[in-house]
C-alpha cells in the first residue's frame, strides 16, 4: 500500500534549481533514504514532505490526498508526521520527560496515558534515569535519544530524519545507525531518512534514492544500488569503482588495449556503439599465473604499479599490458604482489555495471 | 513492508498515469495556515500607528483651517514672520552650540577613561551612568535653582565671596540653555567616542611614536582621526537632540524670552489650537532629522577605517604623569555640572521647606515627597498614571516589535524588509511631530482617542517601538528556526512554537527589553505635552505644568520620584540581563 507519493516535485530557490523533478513513492512502513553530495536537495525534498516549505512545481500525496502543491501546502502541523533535525532541535527549556511529552500533549492524549508512554519510549531508546534533566546537561548522544524518543511516542505517519548522526562522533554515529534500524523494526513507521554517508544509508534503508544536483539518479535496494549502479554518479558515489570506457564492435567489447567477449556480459542484448561500465575493486582478482580458461571469466596481463596495505585489506592499482588505464584492485591481505610485478587479472564481466 | 509493490508505485508515478487532482478553493482553506490572519492583523496595526499619524501630519498642514480645502496658506502663517523664522535659527543655533560643547566635554573624557591612566575612571563611568539618568527637564530644573538670576546658589555664592549686589549668571538665556542641553546630551558624545577609541590597538599608536611623535602628536594625529566618524555621528545624534528636546527649552527659552522650535509649537497649541499652522510648522524639523539620520548612517556604515572594524589587539594605558590629575579634574567639572551639583540641589529642594534657606537641619521635612506621593489626589494619580502607561505602553511595543521581528525573520509575508523599516522609523521621527500626528489622526472620528488613556500609551508605544524591534530581532536571530519546526511538525502549530518555546528562551532579553522601554516612558515629556487631558497627567508633565507656580521644593519631589522609578528600574535591568544592558539602549 502506498502511504507517500511525490510527484514531480520541483522547487527553486530565485534562479537556483534545488530539487528538479523528483518522483518518488513509499509503501507503508517502508524505509527510504535519500542519499546524495551536501547541496543535492535531499534536505529540500524533505521539508517539502514536512510541509516546512512549498514546490514549486509538482504534488506531494499521503494517503492518496494531496498535501503539497505550489502555493497550497497542508501546515506541518496538520501532517501527523514527526521529524527529527540535524540540531536535535531538543527544546532546552523544556526536560527530557517534557520534550517526549509534548507531541502527546498536543494531541490531547490523557495525562496517564502521556506518562506511561513517554516511560515506555525512554525505556526503549535508554534514557529512563535522566527523564528530568535539561537538554544542556546531556550529551550529544543522549540529545539524539531524546530527539528519536519524542518523534517515536507519538507515533507518527511518516518519520522524517534530516542528517540525525552527523553531529556525532564515529563511534556512536556507527552504534546509532543500528539502533534506528532496530526501532524501525520495532516499530514499522514509514520513514525517509536524508544522509550524505552511505554506510548509514546502507544500514538503515530498505530502499536508497540517490540524489545528484536536484535530481533522482536512482532507486534502489542497497545491494542493487551497489552491485548494478545505473549511472556513472551512483558508481562513483556508492562506495569505489573503476569506470571502463569501450565500443562495441565485431561480438566484443573493445576497452584501452584489451578486449572482452560480448556475450559474457549480462545485459549484452542492450549494448551498442560506446559503452561505459562501473567496475567494483573486490570484483576483480589478483593472479600470478594466467587463470585457466573459464566459461564467464577474462583474464587480462598487466603489472602492479603501485599498491598500500590497509590491515584489512591490499589496495592495488595495475596497468593492464599496453594500456593506458589504472586498475584499483582490493586484495586480501595475504595476496601479496611487489610493484612492477607481472599478473594477472581476473574479471567477471556480469559484474561489470553498464552505465550511463 | 513491501519493497516490491513500492516499486511498482514508482513505475506509475513515472509514467504518470495516475493523474494529480486541481487544488479546490476547500483544500486551499484547509491548507491554509490559520495564523496568517494574525500577522495580518499586526501588520494592520504597525501601519496604523506609524503610517497614520505622519500621512495625517501631511495631510492636515495642507488643509484650511476652516473649510478643509487644500491650500498652502497654513505654510505662508507659518513662515510668513519674522517671530516664527527666528525661532528657526534660534534652534539651530541650539543645536550646534550643543554639538560644540559636547564635544569639548565628551571627546576629552572618553579618552582619557578609555586610552590613559587616569585615576577614578569607575567614578566618572558612574557620574555618566547617572546623568543618564537624570531626565534633562528636571536637570534644567536643577540648574534654574542653581543659577537663577540673584536666587540661585552659584549667584548667592559668588555674592558672598566677592560682596557684590548681582550675581553673574543667569540661566535664563541662550547660553544657559547651551549649557544645560549639553550637560545632558554629552553622554552620547561619551559613548560613541569611546567605542570607537576602544577598537583602536596600541601598535596604531606605537607605529606613530617609534617615527618620533610624542604623545600629543600621535594622539592628535592618528587617534583622533581614526575616531573622526564615530565622533562625527555623535555630532548628528546630540544635534538631533537638542532640536527636538522640549522640556528644557521650554523651562529655560520662555522665561527668558526667546523661542526655539518646539517652543514656537507649543504655542501653536496653545487655545485655540492650530494644528494645521503646527503641522506646516514641524516640517522642517522632520526634514532635517530624516535627512541627518540618513547621513549619520551613511557615515557609520562606511568601511574606510580600518581601525573600526579590526579587533583591538593590545592595549596599553597612556601615561599621563602628573596630567592625569588635571585630567580627571576635568572629568569631574563636566560630570559636576550634569550631574553632581544638580542631585545635590534637587534633593536639597525636594527634601526642604524652603530651598532658599539651605542646608540645615531644621529646614529638612519629607513634607513634598508625602504630598507628592499622598496627599495630593492629582500628582498621586500622575505617579499611578507614569507606571500604569509606562508599562502598557511597553508591553503593546514589545508585543508587536517580537511578532514583526519575527514575522521578518522567518520569511512569514514578502514585504518584510519594509515592515522592517517600519517599525525602526519612529526613531527619526521627533517626539513632538509624533505627538503632532497623532493629534491630528486621532482628535476626530473614527479613531477618537484625545482625552483618553490610549492617545499616550499608543504615542509612548510608537516612539519607542524602534528600541523594542532592535532587540526583539537581535534575540529572535538567536532562536534556531529547528526549535520551532520541531514544534510545528509535532502538531503544535506557530502560536504554539511561539508560547511553548520562543517565549520561554526570551525571557530574559524581553524582560530587558521591556525595561528598556519602560524606562523612557516613564520619563516622556515631548508627546505626552501636547496629548494629554485632565485626567491623564502624567509626571513628566505635572512637572513641567507646575513649574508656572516656582514650587521648587514639589517640582524636586517629583523629579527626584521619576529618577528614582529610572534607577529602580535600571537595577532591575542589571539583575535581569547583565550590565552591558544600559549601552543596548544607545546601540539600538
Amino acid at each position: 500500500m502506498t502511504k507517500l507519493t511525490l510527484r514531480n516535485v520541483s522547487r527553486t530557490f530565485g534562479s537556483v534549481v534545488a530539487v528538479d523533478d523528483f518522483s518518488l513513492a513509499l509503501a507503508q512502513g517502508e524505509f527510504v533514504a535519500l542519499l546524495g553530495p551536501s547541496g543535492c536537495g535531499k534536505t529540500t525534498t524533505l521539508r517539502m514532505i514536512a510541509g516546512l516549505l512549498d514546490p514549486s512545481a509538482g504534488t506531494i500525496e499521503m494517503d492518496g490526498e494531496v498535501i503539497s502543491s505550489p502555493g497550497s501546502s497542508l501546515p506541518p502541523e496538520k501532517r501527523g508526521m514527526s521529524m527529527i533535525f540535524q540540531s536535535y532541535a531538543i527544546w532546552p527549556n523544556m526536560t527530557v520527560a517534557e520534550n517526549v511529552a509534548f507531541g502527546l500533549q498536543v494531541r490531547r492524549v490523557s495525562r496517564a496515558e502521556t506518562r506511561t508512554k513517554v516511560e515506555q519510549i525512554l525505556d526503549v531508546v535508554q534514557m529512563r534515569h535522566l527523564r528530568d534533566r535539561y537538554p544542556a546537561e546531556l550529551s550529544g548522544g543522549q540529545q539524539q535519544r531524546v530527539a528519536l524518543a519524542r518523534a517515536i511516542v507519538v507515533q507518527p505517519a511518516v518519520l522524517l530524519l534530516d542528517e540525525p548522526l552527523s553531529n556525532l562522533d564515529a563511534n556512536l554515529r556507527e552504534e546509532m545507525r543500528y539502533e534506528i534500524r532496530r526501532l524501525h523494526d520495532e516499530f514499522h513507521i514509514t520513514t525517509v531518512y536524508v544522509t550524505h554517508d552511505q554506510a548509514e544509508a546502507m544500514v538503515t534503508s530498505d530502499r536508497i534514492a540517490v540524489m545528484n544536483q536536484g535530481r533522482v539518479e536512482q532507486v534502489d535496494e542497497p545491494r542493487a544500488l551497489y552491485a548494478r549502479p545505473r549511472t556513472r554518479f551512483v558508481a562513483g558515489f556508492i562506495g569505489r569503482t573503476n569506470f571502463l570506457d569501450g565500443e562495441v564492435r565485431d561480438g566484443e567489447v573493445a576497452f584501452d588495449r584489451f578486449a572482452i567477449g560480448l556475450e559474457q556480459f549480462a545485459e549484452a542484448p542492450a549494448l551498442s556503439g560506446r559503452v561505459s561500465f562501473s567496475l567494483r575493486p573486490q570484483s576483480i582478482r589478483l593472479l600470478r599465473q594466467r587463470p585457466p580458461a573459464s566459461s564467464g571469466s577474462s583474464a587480462i596481463p598487466g603489472h602492479v604499479v603501485q599498491r598500500a596495505y590497509l590491515g584489512e585489506h591490499w589496495d592495488y592499482v595495475v596497468r593492464p599490458a599496453d594500456s593506458g588505464l589504472q586498475l584499483r584492485v582490493t586484495a586480501r591481505p595475504h595476496e601479496v604482489f611487489e610493484v612492477g610485478e607481472t599478473v594477472w587479472l581476473e574479471v567477471d564481466p556480469r559484474q561489470m555495471a553498464h552505465i550511463q | 513492508m513491501a519493497p516490491r509493490d513500492a516499486s511498482a508505485v514508482t513505475e506509475v508515478v513515472r509514467t504518470g498515469s495516475l493523474a494529480a487532482r486541481p487544488v479546490g478553493y476547500r483544500q486551499r482553506w484547509r491548507h491554509l495556515d490559520k495564523s496568517v490572519f494574525l500577522w495580518l492583523f499586526l501588520i494592520g496595526v504597525l501601519l496604523v500607528l506609524v503610517i497614520n499619524p505622519l500621512a495625517r501630519l501631511f495631510w492636515v498642514s495642507l488643509q484650511h483651517v476652516d473649510t478643509g480645502a487644500l491650500t498652502l496658506e497654513n505654510y505662508v502663517t507659518a513662515y510668513g514672520r519674522w517671530r516664527y523664522l527666528e525661532a528657526l535659527v534660534n534652534s539651530l543655533v541650539l543645536g550646534l552650540s550643543v554639538a560644540v560643547v559636547c564635544t569639548l566635554f565628551g571627546v576629552p573624557m572618553a579618552w582619557a577613561v578609555s586610552r590613559t591612566d587616569m585615576p577614578g575612571k569607575g567614578l566618572v563611568w558612574a557620574a555618566i551612568l547617572g546623568t543618564f539618568i537624570v531626565p534633562s527637564y528636571l536637570g534644567a530644573v536643577a540648574w534654574i535653582l542653581l543659577a537663577g538670576p540673584n536666587a540661585g546658589w552659584l549667584n548667592r555664592a559668588y555674592m558672598w565671596l566677592t560682596g557684590a549686589a548681582a550675581g553673574p549668571f543667569n540661566i535664563y538665556s541662550m547660553t544657559g540653555l547651551v549649557l544645560i542641553v549639553a550637560a545632558y546630551s554629552f553622554p552620547y558624545m561619551f559613548v560613541f567616542t569611546r567605542s570607537a577609541l576602544d577598537m583602536i590597538s596600541s601598535e596604531m599608536e606605537d607605529a606613530a611614536s617609534t617615527l618620533g611623535a610624542g604623545i600629543l602628536r600621535t594622539t592628535l594625529r592618528v587617534t583622533l582621526p581614526l575616531t573622526l566618524p564615530a565622533i562625527l555621528a555623535a555630532i548628528i545624534v546630540v544635534f538631533l537632540e537638542a532640536i527636538a528636546l522640549f522640556g528644557a527649552p521650554a523651562l529655560i527659552a520662555l522665561p527668558g524670552r526667546f523661542q526655539v522650535i518646539t517652543t514656537m509649537l507649543w504655542q501653536f497649541f496653545e487655545f485655540p489650537p492650530k494644528v494645521q499652522v503646527a503641522a506646516a510648522y514641524s516640517m522642517p524639523l522632520l526634514a532635517i532629522t530624516v535627512g541627518l539620520f540618513w547621513l549619520q548612517r551613511r557615515l557609520t556604515g562606511r568601511k574606510g577605517y580600518v581601525a573600526m572594524t579590526g579587533k583591538g589587539g593590545e592595549r596599553r594605558p597612556v601615561r599621563l604623569g602628573k596630567w592625569r590629575w588635571v585630567m580627571l579634574g576635568y572629568c569631574l567639572f563636566v560630570t559636576s555640572l550634569s550631574f553632581f551639583l544638580p542631585m545635590v540641589v534637587v534633593l536639597q529642594a525636594a527634601f526642604a521647606k524652603a530651598w532658599g534657606r539651605g542646608f540645615s537641619l531644621d529646614n529638612l521635612t519629607l513634607h513634598n515627597v508625602r504630598f507628592v506621593l499622598v496627599d495630593q489626589p492629582l500628582t498621586k494619580a500622575a505617579t499611578l498614571h507614569t507606571f500604569v502607561y509606562g508599562a502598557t505602553a511597553a508591553a503593546i511595543a514589545l508585543a508587536l516589535a517580537l511578532c514583526i521581528a519575527y514575522i521578518v525573520q522567518r520569511r512569514l509575508v514578502p514585504f518584510g524588509n519594509a515592515l522592517s523599516f517600519l517599525a525602526m522609523a519612529p526613531f527619526v521621527i521627533p517626539g513632538i511631530v509624533l505627538a503632532i500626528g497623532f493629534y491630528a489622526a486621532y482628535t476626530q472620528p473614527p479613531l477618537l482617542l484625545y482625552g483618553t488613556a490610549w492617545i499616550l500609551i499608543l504615542a509612548f508605544a510608537t516612539r519607542f517601538l524602534p528600541i523594542a524591534y532592535a532587540n526583539s530581532d537581535a534575540a529572535i536571530r538567536g532562536i534556531n528556526p529547528e526549535l520551532e519546526d520541531a514544534v510545528r511538525i509535532l502538531g503544535g502549530g506557530r502560536l504554539m512554537a511561539i508560547r511553548r518555546v520562543v517565549m520561554p528562551l526570551l525571557k530574559r532579553a524581553l524582560a530587558g527589553a521591556f525595561i528598556l522601554v519602560f524606562i523612557p516612558a516613564t520619563r516622556e515629556l515631548s508627546a505626552a505635552i501636547f496629548l494629554y487631558t485632565t485626567g491623564t497627567q502624567v509626571l513628566s508633565v505635572l512637572l513641567f505644568d507646575k513649574s508656572d507656580e516656582g514650587n521648587f521644593e514639589i517640582l524636586a519631589s517629583i523629579g527626584l520620584i521619576l529618577v528614582v522609578i529610572t534607577v529602580a528600574l535600571v537595577m532591575l535591568g542589571f539583575r535581569l540581563v547583565g550590565r552591558d544592558f544600559m549601552l543596548r539602549r544607545t546601540s539600538a
